[in-house]
């Protein structure tokens, strides 16, 4: 049973193409997406970027929301622990995204699917790295099938 | 002309009808509760009393989709997203919840326009009804003339004897169900029409030593709209009410509904879903909110069920007795309290 | 006790300390009993106080308080953490409440008791330890012990932690075993974990009572009901809508839900709802320190605290459930 289904995935993705939404803070992510641009660091053009002020502006409504408007996989960057341009929202931020993923994989949701990074303003290579991991960890598990909205599929 | 099947053959019946259109039968859940089943190989019919949830959803969804449309550049796709509805049966329907479909009927049929959508689910539904055994503490059926036993608002009634299936046509439809059913049913005799009977006398004896076998609705006749309106009852009997929209969705007769859109991003999905008086944003519109409070809110589902809907339609209530929003409001509040407390005003 | 609670709010009535008491009130049948005010002596004739009085009086306050003068409420041990709980969000006025605190045993299930004894219900009479039961179809003896609310029999204490006045002795903070369903549902695998909630989120009604009944929950306007929220919906079209409501309302109470048990008491289609907000609290006990939100006004909630070590959210990948 298992086995069949892992062959299955494997078969279907070969030509599948996972939606990332990343949710990036305007200060560190964000710009660290744009030294990735510059330096022509390569990540995959299915990762689209939202710029939100700070890690913290993200609230749970918005990761979900993102999987029902056909998101595959979920990723929240913000600077890093202590270089909070508002000097403390990313710590309510890691705490919140914990909890958050933690009840999405109590519901039995790839805990895969959601991550969150801390990229710097400086860290462009991380950028195009970490995007570039998650977009092949989200490839393996294939389409959003759990946490998807059947109405918004196209 | 009644009809008798014996229960060893009960499963080759649900066989024989599922052979030819979807059936649903009452079936226990895990927590022993019984709810409405496809019938299938393997499910098994209740024994238990009524089911959880009204067979409502049967004819009126608490979802239904619309209508679609998509929108590109200058073009509007206007799609109906109905598909051909398949004929189905709901075996084990009990009286009051028989009941139900013909007041839903009034709303949704008897009116110029007919709502299609229920209307198209009422047409190729078959309703068999079960008559009543075990009527529980919250039972008030016969407070509005419905009489447990028997029930003449389905297609074929039914009673569970100890050996047998007694079936009688209510209707053309019934009629044409039991016929087609072929040597599977046999002729009840005299024997059969006696267990029946003494089963319904049996079923009596019961009801009336319930409490609330003699809850009356002398007071709401309709005569006295204004003065219930303004009861001062209102305001103790509503105090505690959530707000919650429980009562209104185990009704088997709670109709209304709200029309809402859902951008899928890709287009519009127009869709109705129930909605609840208890709520506070049921019948807003631009102007605003024409009940402020919860005392409001709650007052207009009681005159509804009790004044309004039965002087709009020859004296009909708009309640069965079926007993769920008492068994299950969170906080014990409901239509027979109403009554009785209202009932006690000059 | 019931002799006890009216002979208290009668003598506060009467001298002046409240003008209105808050209790329960007797039905028409020997369960049904109704949260009501009581304004006069009087009216105490139908204060009930029993094994049926389940429902957590604290979030009425929040209306009441405000109130012309001042309220007599009956709260039982878990009823406080609520209170106390609200207290710290500011949503009661305390100048307008005089709490009484009850002790309490357990209360008892009636959906439990139909279960058990059958349909019918006419009469329940407790004696000791046990409940006799007369329905309408014969009559049985039950133990209380196997018919008490799923809530009660993980009580988590017996002490009041809000009260002005007690009546009989405080009880203790008692060892719970109210995690263990919850550390079932992480060893099963994603899968597993996946079917059962689909299974039991697709029984829900959105009749919103689970909220509405919350004591956490008293926004002014729910997100769910507010049109410009873009997510305000009245009924779950699809089972992701069915998902949303239930991650987000356990979120939006998380570090302030003090596991009072209402949501999973009033559910009309029996959704253990309690499972989600104990994961939540499991959760903070373990990542962020022992928890109990209610227990200490003062206390400040871990979702809307922090520190400079908290675990990363990549934690999860190696905790939680099972591959």
């Amino acid at each position: 049973m298992q086995v069949n289904n892992t062959t299955e995935n494997i078969t279907e993705n070969t030509s599948f193409k996972p939606l990332i939404v990343a949710f990036c803070c305007n200060w560190c992510s964000y710009a660290g997406a744009d030294l990735a641009g510059t330096n022509r660091l390569t990540y995959p053009a299915d990762v689209k970027i939202i710029r939100v002020p700070c890690s913290c502006r993200v609230n749970p409504m918005f990761i979900l929301r993102a999987f029902q408007r056909g998101a595959d996989g979920v990723i929240l960057c913000g600077c890093h622990p202590g270089d909070c341009h508002y000097t403390t929202g990313n710590y309510y931020a890691r705490r919140r995204m914990t909890l958050l993923f933690s009840m999405l994989d109590y519901f039995g949701i790839e805990k895969e699917r959601t991550r969150v990074e801390w990229v710097s303003a400086a860290e462009g290579a991380k950028f195009a790295a970490t995007m570039n991991d998650f977009a092949e960890t989200v490839t393996r598990l294939g389409r959003n099938k759990r946490l998807e909205d059947l109405r918004c599929r196209k | 002309m009644t009809y008798k099947l014996f229960l060893d053959k009960l499963y080759d019946f649900f066989d024989k009808i599922a052979g030819k259109e979807i059936l649903y039968i009452p079936s226990d859940d895990s927590d022993g509760s019984a709810r409405f089943k496809k019938y299938e190989t393997g499910v098994t019919l209740s024994e238990s009393g009524n089911t959880v949830r009204s067979a409502k959803d049967f004819f009126f969804p608490q979802t239904e989709s619309l209508v679609d449309f998509k929108v590109d550049g200058q073009k509007i796709e206007v799609i109906d997203p109905r598909t051909e509805t398949e004929d189905f049966v709901i075996f084990g329907v009990r009286s009051c919840d028989a009941r139900s479909f013909k007041i839903l009927d009034k709303v949704f049929i008897d009116q110029e326009p007919a709502d299609s959508y229920y209307l198209n689910r009422r047409s190729h539904g078959t309703v068999i009804t079960l008559a009543c055994t075990a009527p529980v503490e919250t039972c008030f059926c016969k407070t509005f003339g419905i009489d447990p036993t028997e029930s003449a608002d389905g297609d074929i009634t039914a009673w569970k004897t100890s050996n047998a299936l007694m079936l009688k046509a209510v209707s053309e439809k019934g009629r044409a169900l039991l016929e087609s059913l072929g040597e599977i049913i046999d002729k009840a005799d005299s024997e059969d029409e006696k267990a029946v009977e003494a089963q319904k006398k049996q079923t009596n004896v019961i009801y009336d030593k319930l409490p609330l076998h003699n809850l009356s609705t002398e007071k709401f006749d309709g005569r006295s709209m204004m003065d219930t309106f303004f009861s001062e009852k209102w305001k103790e009997l509503s105090e505690a009410c959530l707000g919650c929209g429980t009562c209104t969705f185990v009704c088997p007769t709670c109709q209304c509904y709200d029309i809402k859109e859902f951008d899928t991003g890709h287009g519009i999905k127009r869709f109705r879903c129930w909605d609840s008086c208890m709520y506070s944003d049921f019948t807003k519109m631009a102007g605003g909110q024409p009940r402020l409070t919860q005392l409001e809110r709650f007052r207009q589902r009681f005159m509804h069920k009790l004044i309004y809907f039965p002087m709009n339609n020859d004296g009909e209530y708009g309640c069965v007795g079926c007993g769920r929003c008492l068994a299950k409001c969170p906080i014990h509040m409901n239509i027979v309290k109403v009554m009785k407390s209202i009932g006690e005003d000059e | 006790m019931q002799e006890v609670m009216i002979k208290k709010a009668a003598e506060l009535l009467e001298n002046g300390t409240v003008n209105r008491v808050m209790g329960w009130k007797a039905g028409e049948f020997i369960y049904d009993v109704t949260p009501a005010v009581f304004e006069t002596a009087e009216e105490l004739k139908d204060f009930v106080y029993g094994d049926f009085c389940a429902p957590n009086l604290s979030k009425y306050m929040v209306a009441e308080s405000k109130k012309d003068g001042k309220i007599l409420v009956f709260l039982k041990p878990c009823d406080t953490y609520s209170f106390n709980e609200l207290l710290c969000e500011h949503r009661i006025n305390r100048d307008g409440v005089y709490v009484v605190g009850i002790p309490c045993d357990g209360k008892t299930d009636i959906e439990k008791i139909k279960a058990l004894a059958g349909p019918g219900i006419i009469d329940i009479k407790r004696e000791g330890d046990n409940l006799k039961v007369q329905t309408a179809y014969g009559s049985s003896e039950l133990s209380r012990d196997d018919v008490k609310l799923d809530r009660c029999l993980v009580c988590k204490s017996h002490k009041h932690v809000a009260y002005d006045e007690l009546i009989g002795e405080d009880g203790e903070i008692r060892e719970s075993k109210r995690f263990d369903e919850v550390e079932r549902l992480e060893h099963m695998t994603p899968e597993e974990r996946f079917s059962f909630w689909r299974g039991e989120l697709s029984k829900c009604i959105r009749c919103n009572a689970c909220r509405n009944v919350c004591p956490a929950c008293t926004c002014e306007k729910c997100v769910f009901d507010n049109p410009a929220s873009g997510v305000e919906n009245k009924a779950a079209s699809t089972s992701f809508e069915e998902n949303m409501f239930h991650i987000i309302r356990a979120f939006h109470v998380a570090g302030r839900c003090t596991d009072c048990g209402e949501c999973s008491r009033v559910c009309p289609q029996h959704i253990p709802l309690h499972l989600l907000n104990r994961k939540f609290i499991k959760d903070i006990n373990e990542l962020y320190g022992e928890y109990q939100a209610g227990a200490d006004p003062e206390s400040r909630s871990p979702v809307v605290d922090f520190t400079k070590n908290d675990a990363e959210p990549g934690i999860i990948y190696e905790r939680g459930g099972n591959e």
